[in-house]
């Protein structure tokens, strides 16, 4: 299977000490260099095979939406390296990065923030074809528009109106049509659906689902719920605290999830049934500072399972059976 | 047979805008008992918030709560001055916002937020209010309580401060706790653990819950009974075994089987097709019948009343569903 994306390694870290005069701190009668650096994320690699699925999800805070960003290069990465449709974007410039922009695009989470409210949402699908030359000329750009809007489930009349005049979930679709209007080949969706009310919810997933069969194109799809991912994801990574701690397809984390934190996920979705949250142990604590980084394991502090070896070591990847690994002491 | 904590009888909030009257709470009764936990759900724009205010009378200009009897404990509320009002709320009923991030007071260390209630609602000295707000802190999980009671809110997660929320709405021993969205904006792990503090809660301490949220999944894991709200109006009631097992509103249905279910493998998710109606412009008769696809003429001329199928279970629809057709 052709890869549309390998990310190998990846690293991204925040300095919050702007220049060096913030490092240098006087402490006991001594002026000493401090650093203070988030590790967002932290040694990652997975591959999204073409026309697939794969979804990253995890609480907020563990580096799901840096990681979507680097890939896209909204910011430039401190190690590893990217390749898409197997070329090397890792080190390439603005300008250079253009005609991939082309083809990578982006839904954001908040789709209250994420357009433009002074322009109307034909300027909105129009601008990025114009920019990109997808079309030749205004008219076709307008045409082309008008499809896309069909497409996404907004009527021709409403073209002309600004944002502010639609709900939570028909901007959702704008977000999703922008995305289209340059013909991508693969679409980052960071969070899209968690603004949103539940019975919207499943209309953006079927949306999202129905667009991908038509222009076979290839998804990164972030997510802090497993019960969003579960319908459109043909892959998943869980993410902790920057570091993928669990991949595999979604038949193996859905019926057989090895790692405490995925299995925690999975307590903590409420169920119709409602026993759920009555009858499990769910972890305990939040996600910690991605600033001071735990030793060894980076769960170990909310793992119900902790071993010594868990705050000492950092568990090496193991493939428990084909495709499926996990990072933990366990296995 | 418990005692009504709660009792609202015909309540109508209207919002009297330029544009033309918005019935964003359209002639409701419920009620609830004591200890008893009371799920209200719907979409965005049901008007399950404005009934939420509505009962401690937080509406404002140009809101008004047009007619209606809130008997909590047996006092009309709505026979009250703002000022009594100001001593029931936070006192005898007080109240958890959906937004953690901005319901506390930036400026306000947690201490001084918390401490505010006990000072207007309980008599006691400066020391018996440390003790309580640490006492507080600590039955709502935050470690090392009286290091925290000094920090901001910013020095806090989403998670930490609806804790703290929580904490302040439980501090002088509240007998009704409106939680308006307390889950919605925090993570799955997180929910599960507010969501599980919040149920414990209530039961140690015997005070009512009305919840108020969009996600029928989380309501059925912890009320007792649940209101379904659509464009401001209950379109069904009933306990929670019976709306998720029994459920005989289209409506209730559409909520249901748009959740996402773990167990089971789909390749799309059913939907409830189109958004809440404009309004400013509500459809004829059943607010529902254009989004629904049993609709008959009937629907789109006679609004449907609140009929019983069951014990305790009431449902407005002409056509209700019979059991087994999901």
């Amino acid at each position: 299977m052709e890869k549309i994306l390998e990310v190998k390694n990846l690293e991204q870290r925040f300095d919050l000490n702007k220049g060096i005069l913030d490092k240098i701190k006087f402490k006991n009668g001594k002026f000493i260099k401090e650093e203070r650096i988030v590790n967002a994320v932290n040694n990652i690699s997975f591959s999204i095979d073409k026309g697939k699925v794969f979804s990253l999800v995890g609480e907020s805070g563990c580096g799901k939406s840096t990681t979507a960003r680097t890939i896209i290069k909204l910011i430039d990465p401190k190690g590893g390296n990217i390749r898409f449709d197997g070329k090397d974007i890792t080190n390439l410039t603005g300008n250079e990065m253009l005609k991939y922009r082309k083809k990578m695009q982006m839904i954001f989470q908040d789709p209250y923030a994420s357009l433009n409210p002074r322009q109307r949402v034909l300027d909105i699908l129009t601008e990025p074809m114009l920019f990109h030359q997808v079309v030749s000329s205004k008219s076709e750009a307008m045409e082309k528009a008008f499809e896309i809007l069909k497409k996404v489930g907004i009527r021709s009349e409403q073209a002309t109106r600004y944002p502010h005049q639609f709900s939570g979930g028909q901007r959702q679709r704008i977000g999703i049509a922008r995305a289209l209007a340059v013909e991508p080949e693969f679409i980052i969706a960071d969070e899209p659906v968690s603004a949103l009310d539940v019975s919207i919810q499943a209309q953006i997933l079927n949306l999202m689902m129905d667009l991908k069969e038509e222009y076979n194109f290839s998804y990164l799809f972030i997510a802090h719920d497993l019960s969003v991912v579960k319908h459109i994801s043909d892959d998943l990574g869980v993410m902790y605290l920057g570091k993928i701690v669990e991949k595999g397809s979604k038949k193996h984390i859905f019926n057989n999830p090895l790692h405490p934190y995925t299995k925690a996920l999975f307590s903590a979705v409420p169920k119709l049934s409602g026993t759920n949250l009555k009858n499990s142990k769910n972890v305990q604590g939040e996600i910690p500072s991605a600033i001071n980084l735990p030793s060894g394991c980076y769960f170990h502090e909310r793992c119900p399972y902790a071993k010594p070896i868990c705050s000492k070591e950092m568990p090496i990847e193991k493939e428990v059976e084909k495709g499926h690994c996990v990072l933990c002491h366990q296995y | 047979m418990k005692k009504k904590l709660l009792q609202v009888n015909n309540l109508r909030t209207y919002f009297h805008t330029f544009k033309g009257t918005v019935k964003a709470v359209d002639n409701i009764s419920f009620d609830i008992d004591e200890g008893e936990i009371l799920g209200v759900v719907g979409e965005s724009g049901g008007g399950k918030s404005i009934t939420g205010f509505s009962i401690i009378k937080l509406i404002d200009e140009p809101g008004k709560i047009e007619t209606g009897e809130i008997i909590f404990d047996g006092q009309d509320l709505m026979k009250k001055s703002e000022s009594q009002m100001n001593e029931i709320r936070g006192k005898d009923i007080s109240m958890v916002f959906q937004d953690p991030m901005t319901s506390l007071n930036p400026v306000y260390t947690i201490g001084e937020q918390m401490e505010e209630v006990l000072i207007l609602h309980e008599k006691l000295t400066k020391d018996q209010r440390k003790k309580r707000c640490i006492e507080l802190l600590k039955a709502v999980g935050i470690s090392n309580p009286e290091s925290r009671l000094k920090s901001y809110p910013h020095q806090f997660s989403g998670g930490m401060r609806q804790r703290v929320v929580i904490a302040i709405a439980l501090a002088a021993n509240p007998k009704l706790i409106i939680a308006d969205e307390p889950t919605t904006a925090l993570d799955v792990t997180i929910q599960a653990q507010i969501l599980r503090l919040m149920t414990n809660l209530v039961k140690e301490q015997g005070c009512s819950l009305m919840l108020i949220t969009h996600d029928l999944a989380v309501v059925s894991e912890i009320a007792d009974r649940i209101n379904v709200m659509y464009c401001g109006k209950i379109v069904e009631t009933g306990s929670s075994k019976s709306i998720v097992e029994k459920f005989k509103h289209p409506y209730t249905k559409g909520l249901i089987s748009s959740i996402p279910d773990l167990d089971k493998d789909k390749d799309r998710l059913e939907t409830i097709p189109g958004i809440v109606p404009n309004m400013f412009n509500l459809p004829k008769g059943c607010n529902f019948s254009p989004r629904c696809k049993y609709c008959k003429d009937i629907c789109k001329e006679k609004e449907p009343e609140l009929v019983k199928v069951d014990e305790k279970h009431y449902v407005a629809c002409h056509f209700p569903l019979r059991e087994g057709e999901k």
